[in-house]
């Protein structure tokens, strides 16, 4: 970041901003350009799919059950007659949905509760930090099956609700942590000593400079949430039938037949989890790069 | 002291921090001064003295497991260790504001210095932004800053320690503050900066009528800038009297082993004199007086009570058996102990 008086005349390229300057670092990266790309396409075909597709993901037509790739249905269809291209466009918008929708849920919690836990320190901080421990040490997987098989139905709702409150404490750690190390920077004292109250301390001085951090790991965060959501439907435990995701489009491929025979109606949904989760997953290391400061030098 | 009103009284202030159960960090033990509007009061002292912590406590900024557990501290008469934070928070930045030792990490560094500067502006002054904006130009064009309208749009890291200093101090003063608290204003930065930035508080001192704290470890600072001094140790005030008064006639051994420990053109010597030891931690001062493990002429009694701050002479107080009565004659016949 060397200003010479050569480049003074163009401000533009000197007063960069903290965000201008990490995108330009992103850009860098091609794989984490690759996965923008990737994942866009694929939002935005499950966004257009009443446009891609006219068949209906839920309604079957048991006369044409597991049939062959046609001019009619391209990926042809499962069991129960549903046309799989439809399913697997409509399956994408549910498996998007449940990991955005998650990350988010998490995210907000991992932010009210790692701020103040960061924040104000003591006894609140002991608190919510017990009660983080206490979710990361029950085992995800077993609480979150006892609790979906509990419940009489699972809507979507229901299940991004189950898996957000059993992953919240990794987000609250990381927001915690980077606060912790904010909180002996001058800059806070000097806020305080001119008259900045705790919530604006909070959102404009600890939260701009811990936004590294919490993007990166909320990235992160949701490749893990569309495995899990994946995970959980292809057992049969996530959102249940008729509703497509691409999880339990999979669990089809648990009958021998259709595994052997069809694999234009499972590979298509696996390959789209492990796009999604590539890009993804290349996005937040990509992130993570272009918000670690090191990388400035150059 | 004097019939002018004063501005800020503090009246022993007591800040301890209770590190655990046994140990109990006396950072700021009784400590009492006052001064007055527009005057400049320097609190000296080396590293760990409890001269940032006074200053912490005026604003009550001190953090856990600290806590001012007696005194007063009042600002035209009105005490602010019973205000709440949320009372707190309009005083500071509006009534008395700080400047801290190191510009580099004491601007937030995701946002610009309008940014910075507009927000107080805003927050206390109540102005709309476009207002703020060109409030802000006119102080960093007050406080020296050249292209002003340019370098509101930079970040921290795009400036220099000695601009950045002069950016804090333009965010000090931009509510007019009746009292500047300055903690070590001048440490990190290169010795010809330091002055310039030192004129520049004391000419915005002149300008806004401020009062200033200057807490420093320079005695050359002192001399040129104070009115007023206060020399701590140990949490204590030990001397206080006019800067002058100070400079002419170091009365406690403290003081005069600081001076003593500064270089000097006058004399050539291969090592400076400095003060044998290290202060004592806050948890663990010695019996009696807390400088006497230090002191050159340290005497019987030092060693068993804490000697009080006593009027040594017209305007002069001194915390020293030495000059407590017949301690002059002490004073006399006593040899340093170390040439």
């Amino acid at each position: 970041m060397v200003v010479n008086n050569t480049e003074k005349s163009d401000l533009k390229t000197v007063n960069k901003t903290p965000f201008q300057l990490t995108l330009k670092r992103f850009m860098k990266n091609k794989l984490a350009v690759a996965g923008v790309i990737t994942l866009s396409l694929i939002i935005l075909a499950v966004i257009l799919a009443p446009l891609l597709t006219e068949h209906d993901p839920t309604k079957g037509d048991l006369m044409l059950i597991e049939q062959g790739p046609s001019s009619e249905h391209i990926l042809g269809t499962d069991g129960s007659g549903r046309d799989n291209f439809a399913r697997l466009l409509y399956g994408g918008r549910i498996s998007l949905i449940v990991g955005f929708a998650a990350t988010l849920f998490s995210l907000a919690i991992g932010l009210v509760t790692g701020s103040i836990a960061g924040y104000y320190g003591g006894r609140i901080d002991s608190l919510i930090m017990r009660v983080a421990d206490l979710f990361l040490a029950l085992p995800f997987f077993v609480l979150a099956l006892t609790i979906i098989a509990i419940l009489d139905e699972v809507t979507i709702s229901v299940f991004v609700t189950i898996i957000a409150i059993t992953t919240w404490p990794s987000l609250t750690r990381i927001i915690r942590g980077s606060f912790l190390s904010l909180r002996e920077q001058e800059f806070i004292l000097s806020a305080k000593s001119l008259g900045a109250s705790d919530f604006r301390i909070i959102t404009k001085h600890f939260l701009p400079n811990a936004i590294g951090p919490i993007i990166v790991n909320a990235t992160l965060m949701m490749a893990t949430m569309i495995i899990v959501e994946s995970g959980m439907s292809f057992i049969g435990m996530g959102i249940p039938q008729p509703t497509p995701t691409w999880g339990n489009m999979l669990s089809e491929a648990q009958n021998i037949r259709v595994l052997r025979d069809h694999p234009e109606a499972w590979i298509p949904p696996g390959l789209g989890i492990l796009l999604t989760v590539l890009s993804i997953n290349f996005i937040g290391d990509g992130l993570r790069d272009a918000f670690d400061p090191k990388s400035n030098r150059r | 002291m004097g019939d002018e009103r004063n501005l800020l009284m503090i009246e022993q202030l007591k800040t301890y921090f209770y590190l655990d159960e046994n140990r109990v960090a006396k950072a700021v033990d009784g400590v009492s001064l006052s001064i007055k509007p527009g005057e400049t009061f320097a609190l000296v002292g080396e590293s760990g003295s409890g001269k940032s912590m006074t200053a912490l406590s005026i604003l009550q900024l001190i953090n856990k497991p600290g806590k001012i557990i007696d005194g007063s501290v009042s600002l035209d008469g009105m005490e602010l260790i019973s205000k709440t934070d949320k009372e707190m928070s309009k005083i500071r930045g509006n009534d008395i504001s700080m400047i801290f030792q190191e510009p580099m990490t004491a601007l937030n560094p995701v946002f610009t210095i309008g940014d910075q500067i507009t927000e107080i502006l805003r927050k206390h002054k109540g102005l709309k932004k476009k207002e703020a904006h060109n409030r802000a130009v006119e102080l960093l064009d007050i406080v020296g800053i050249p292209r002003a309208n340019e370098i509101i749009h930079e970040y921290p890291h795009q400036l220099s320690g000695g601009m950045r200093q002069r950016v804090m101090i333009a965010m000090a003063i931009s509510c007019e503050p009746k009292l500047l608290i300055a903690d070590e204003p001048t440490t990190a930065l290169d010795v010809t900066i330091q002055s310039q930035i030192l004129d520049l508080l004391k000419e915005m001192q002149e300008k806004f009528n401020m009062a200033v704290l200057l807490i420093t470890h320079d005695l050359g600072v002192v001399a040129e800038y104070a009115d007023r001094v206060a020399v701590m140790y140990g949490g204590q005030i030990v001397e206080q009297t006019s800067a002058k008064q100070l400079i002419k006639e170091m009365k406690h051994p403290y003081s005069k082993g600081l001076i003593q420990s500064l270089p000097s053109f006058k004399k050539t010597q291969s090592r400076l004199d400095a003060i044998p030891g290290t202060i004592p931690p806050a948890y663990d001062f010695p019996h009696g007086c807390r400088f006497s493990a230090r002191c050159p002429f340290v005497m019987d009694i030092c060693t068993q009570s804490n000697p009080e701050l006593i009027e040594a002479a017209s305007d002069h107080h001194v915390r020293c058996f030495l000059y407590e009565e017949g301690g002059a004659d002490i004073h006399e016949t006593a040899s340093p102990a170390a040439k």
